[in-house]
């Protein structure tokens, strides 16, 4: 089957963080005509929408999400579809979009990802981020999402001796990256005895090891390169768009200190652009709590399994160091609305490969990035490399 | 509470109050909860009932101090995966107190608890939890 | 009975692992701790923990006594469990029992209450259903997580426990000889509908309640057998508090130290519909073939159900099969008073 080559044309986010005073329907307004004014669209017909959302049936109280985003951003009558893969929802629906636009389905389209998750209490968000999980043995059992990844995290200190200091840093680093964000939702630096000496939620996971419940949306524009080239004269093409699946729920799984889906996703992506982890200058990990991105650095072949913690407390993955990860702050710093997560992802990668990352958090000679978006506890891992089209 | 139905209680109380598995006759492996195919040999499996013993080690563990909804007044609480002595893995709390002897190996068996309630009017849900030996 | 062998086949026995001392207690109500202790002969009594009820604490000793009797858990006709705190005023704590121990579908079940002494009752309906071939195992349970308004002196002795004996006519490890009962409308102690502690009489549970039927039922028993006090090894009654178990026994006759192995009150408090049965599986822990056990429960309400045991040599090969009674006694751990309330879910609120 010949495939298009596939370019994003524009990019837009809402900054992320608590806002009171938009729903649902206003952000992802928000950061569509971001991303349409971003891509210079004006007369230009889109095609189709995919969008991401993980929970807004049990945040808002309204399914049938897409259509509302058509709505709401004057797109009907154009094909809308929900896509959902709990905080890989965002990742997934920018698969779904490039594959429309790949196989020649469709020419221009719109990936969306939003999540409003601040209009119900903090317990209940748990209960629905808890979905993301085994719902009947796992969160049934009072296992939320910080026990979780708590459980790999003690296992990731027993098997490699990882310690609650290697944790602390990637919180560290992440928040000195979003102090640099204007669209994260914590911009200011942490300093590793903070987040030692913060509230345990789950043991050896504190407060300050979990991303935050934020709201936000984000869209990326999608064409085929050829004609990319008629809108921006930095398109950046997505070389490579690869998904991985796992066991739903944690302890079926063969081993706790690594992501299957994620180790299967990247060597696909590697093969596919006859890359090795060396080619990367920039990623955005997926970092829900800091065990997360211990593991991803780990998996993505950036660093030996075990070492990601001492390589990121030696700052090895701050800005500009060997490896830039989470130059946006990650989900730790810059926020977690679960469903937009993996389509802001993409657009912080945008940026940093276009030149445009603000306020001193561009890596020099950015060319190719990469983003790594996962679902649930690691039922659901996508990846995208990118790169600045020649 | 989760959103759990009655049905859907209704459906699991042989898996949660007595380990009931599954065990493939082809590959020999055991899992928990019961699955109808075979991850392993898929169309080629041969997928029966078993109990499981409910004697396993801790494989990892968490205390959880910031508990969900429906789960307030339980918390804190110890949370373990605990690998059955007959090999599959589950989530699992670990009661009867002493988080300090909660321990990645320490050997646990099987006990018959509440796991959730439905308000105080509503169902109450029972199944297994863990204590340590 | 009518010429047919019925008995016990096995048992089995829960306490919580929790335990709040009298002193404890006593602490928040400025009373003397010493007085306390000696007035009720109570030391300490058992808490369950935040998760556990009446159900949970009838599964995990109807599971002992399925691991003791080494029997076959389909071939249980009847399940009754007593207890006056049953997890729902509508819904069979039964079958959740009978669930959790794989013994659905084909049998009988049924929730039974009469005060303390719900426990026993189910042991005679199992015996009747026994002698008359209904089944071939019956099995009773009196489990309870006891009620005691914050104050009273209940709080002293409301502990928590649960006891199962299976009942049939073969593989026996002790023959019941004989049974009768004694019932009377007595208003001593009583729980309404809805509310959250029982009330009772105060000293009119002593005199007019407890003693009268625990001894006539005990006396009626010894009449129609011909036992005499001194033929019996063991007396078990049922115990709301270390002393009038003593007192029975010696208005009957019988001397103290023929109660004491019956006697856990002390240390596990009165554990309601499963106090007197407790007190039987302790002596049967450590009965020897041959010895005879009088056992007399008493429920307020009022009445009284006694009963003639004779352990028989079936016993010494299923000893050690389940977690004996003194391991569950011994494995504590000690709470304030402001987690007992938590476990207890006595703050309004909760």
């Amino acid at each position: 089957m010949i495939m298009r080559r596939v370019a994003i044309v524009g990019v837009g986010m809402t900054e992320f963080g608590e806002h009171w005073e938009l729903g649902y329907r206003e952000l992802v307004a928000q950061a569509g005509v971001r991303a349409i004014e971003d891509a210079k669209l004006q007369g230009v017909k889109i095609d189709a929408l995919y969008g991401g959302t993980m929970a807004a049936g049990k945040l808002i109280g309204q399914e049938h999400i897409t259509a509302l985003i058509a709505d709401y951003m004057g797109l009907n009558p154009i094909p809308a579809t929900r896509v959902e893969a709990a905080c890989a929802s965002g990742g997934v629906a920018l698969r779904t979009g490039y594959m429309a636009v790949a196989s020649g389905m469709h020419d221009v389209v719109v990936v969306g990802g939003a999540e409003k998750m601040t209009d119900v209490p903090t317990g209940e968000a748990a209960i629905a981020l808890g979905g993301a999980g085994d719902q009947e043995w796992e969160l049934f059992m009072g296992a939320t999402f910080p026990a979780l990844y708590a459980l790999a995290a003690r296992r990731h200190m027993y098997e490699y001796g990882t310690t609650r200091e290697m944790l602390a840093s990637v919180a560290v680093k992440n928040h000195a990256n979003g102090a640099k964000n204007p669209y994260a939702h914590f911009r200011k630096e942490i300093s590793l005895q903070a987040v030692l000496d913060s509230k345990m939620i789950a043991d050896p996971l504190t407060i300050f090891d979990c991303s935050p419940i934020s709201d936000g949306a984000a869209a990326v524009i999608l064409m085929p390169l050829e004609k990319a080239k008629e809108h921006t004269d930095m398109p950046i093409e997505i070389l490579a768009s690869t998904q991985a699946s796992d066991t739903l729920a944690l302890h079926s799984r063969k081993s706790l200190t690594e992501l299957m889906a994620t180790k299967v996703a990247v060597r696909r992506a590697l093969e596919a652009t006859k890359m090795t982890p060396k080619d990367i200058d920039v990623c955005e990990v997926h970092d829900c709590f800091t065990i997360a991105e211990i593991m991803a650095i780990e998996d993505l072949g950036f660093f030996e399994k075990g070492k990601g913690g001492q390589a990121t407390l030696d700052g090895e993955t701050a800005l500009n160091s060997k490896i830039s990860i989470n130059t946006s702050g990650g989900l730790k710093a810059c926020g977690h609305p679960v469903g937009a997560t993996g389509v802001k992802q993409a657009v912080e990668i945008t940026w940093q490969l276009r030149g445009e990352a603000q306020n001193g958090r561009q890596v020099k000679g950015a060319e190719i990035g990469m983003t790594h978006n996962v679902g649930g506890s690691g039922a659901t891992c996508v990846i995208h490399v990118m790169k600045r089209a020649d | 509470m989760t959103g759990t139905g009655l049905a859907l209680t209704w459906r699991k109380i042989p898996e949660r109050y007595n380990l009931l598995g599954s065990h493939c006759d082809n590959c020999g492996e055991n899992f928990f909860p019961i699955r109808n195919i075979c991850p392993n040999c898929r169309r080629k499996g041969r997928m029966g009932g078993t109990k499981f013993s409910g004697k396993g080690v801790i494989y990892s563990h968490t205390f959880v101090t910031s508990p969900p909804t429906g789960f307030e007044l339980e918390a804190p609480y110890a949370i373990a995966i605990v690998q059955l002595a007959e090999g599959p893995k589950l989530t699992a709390q670990i009661v009867d107190g002493d988080y300090e002897k909660v321990k990645i190996g320490a050997p646990v068996e099987m006990v018959f608890r509440k796991i959730q309630e439905d308000g105080k009017e509503g169902l109450i849900h029972y199944g297994f939890k863990f204590k340590l030996i | 009975m009518n010429g047919k062998t019925v008995g016990i086949v096995g048992y089995g026995s829960y306490v919580p692992k929790f335990r709040i001392d009298a002193e404890e207690i006593t602490r928040i109500w400025g009373e003397e701790a010493k007085r306390v202790k000696e007035g009720l002969g109570i030391q300490e009594k058992s808490v369950p923990d935040i998760d556990e009820d009446a159900a949970t604490l009838a599964v995990e000793a109807a599971r002992n006594a399925v691991k003791h009797a080494g029997i076959d858990s389909k071939e249980i006709g009847a399940l009754y469990v007593g207890s006056e705190s049953h997890p729902y005023a509508v819904k069979p704590t039964a079958t959740i029992v009978a669930e959790a121990i794989g013994a659905t579908p084909n049998l009988t079940a049924v929730d039974m209450e009469f005060a303390c002494k719900a426990g026993t009752a189910a042991i005679q309906c199992c015996m009747g259903m026994c002698v008359a071939g209904m089944f071939k195992y019956g099995m009773a349970i009196g489990s309870d997580t006891s009620q005691g308004r914050p104050g009273d002196a209940l709080e002293y002795s409301a502990g928590a426990g649960a006891a199962a004996f299976i009942i049939g006519t073969e593989n026996l490890v002790a023959e019941i000889e004989a049974t009768c009962s004694f019932t009377t409308d007595t208003p001593d102690f009583w729980r309404r509908p809805g509310a959250d502690f029982p009330s009772h009489g105060g000293r009119f549970t002593g005199e007019p309640a407890y003693f009268k039927h625990v001894i006539s039922a005990s006396k009626m028993l010894i009449e129609k057998t011909g036992v005499k006090p001194a033929e019996l090894d063991y007396a078990v009654f049922h115990q709301p508090n270390g002393k009038f178990p003593l007192q029975a026994a010696k208005m009957l006759g019988i001397p103290a130290e023929k109660v004491k192995q019956g006697l856990i009150t002390p240390y596990i408090g009165n554990t309601y519909s499963a106090a007197s049965l407790l007190g039987l599986n302790s002596v049967l822990d450590v009965a020897k073939p041959g010895e005879r056990i009088l056992m007399t429960s008493f429920g307020s309400g009022a009445g009284s159900d006694a009963f003639l045991i004779r352990v028989l040599d079936g016993i010494e090969k299923k000893r050690g099969r389940a977690r004996s009674l003194q391991s569950y006694v011994d494995e504590k751990e000690y709470v304030e008073y402001g987690v007992y309330v938590k476990h207890r879910r006595k703050l309004k609120s909760l």
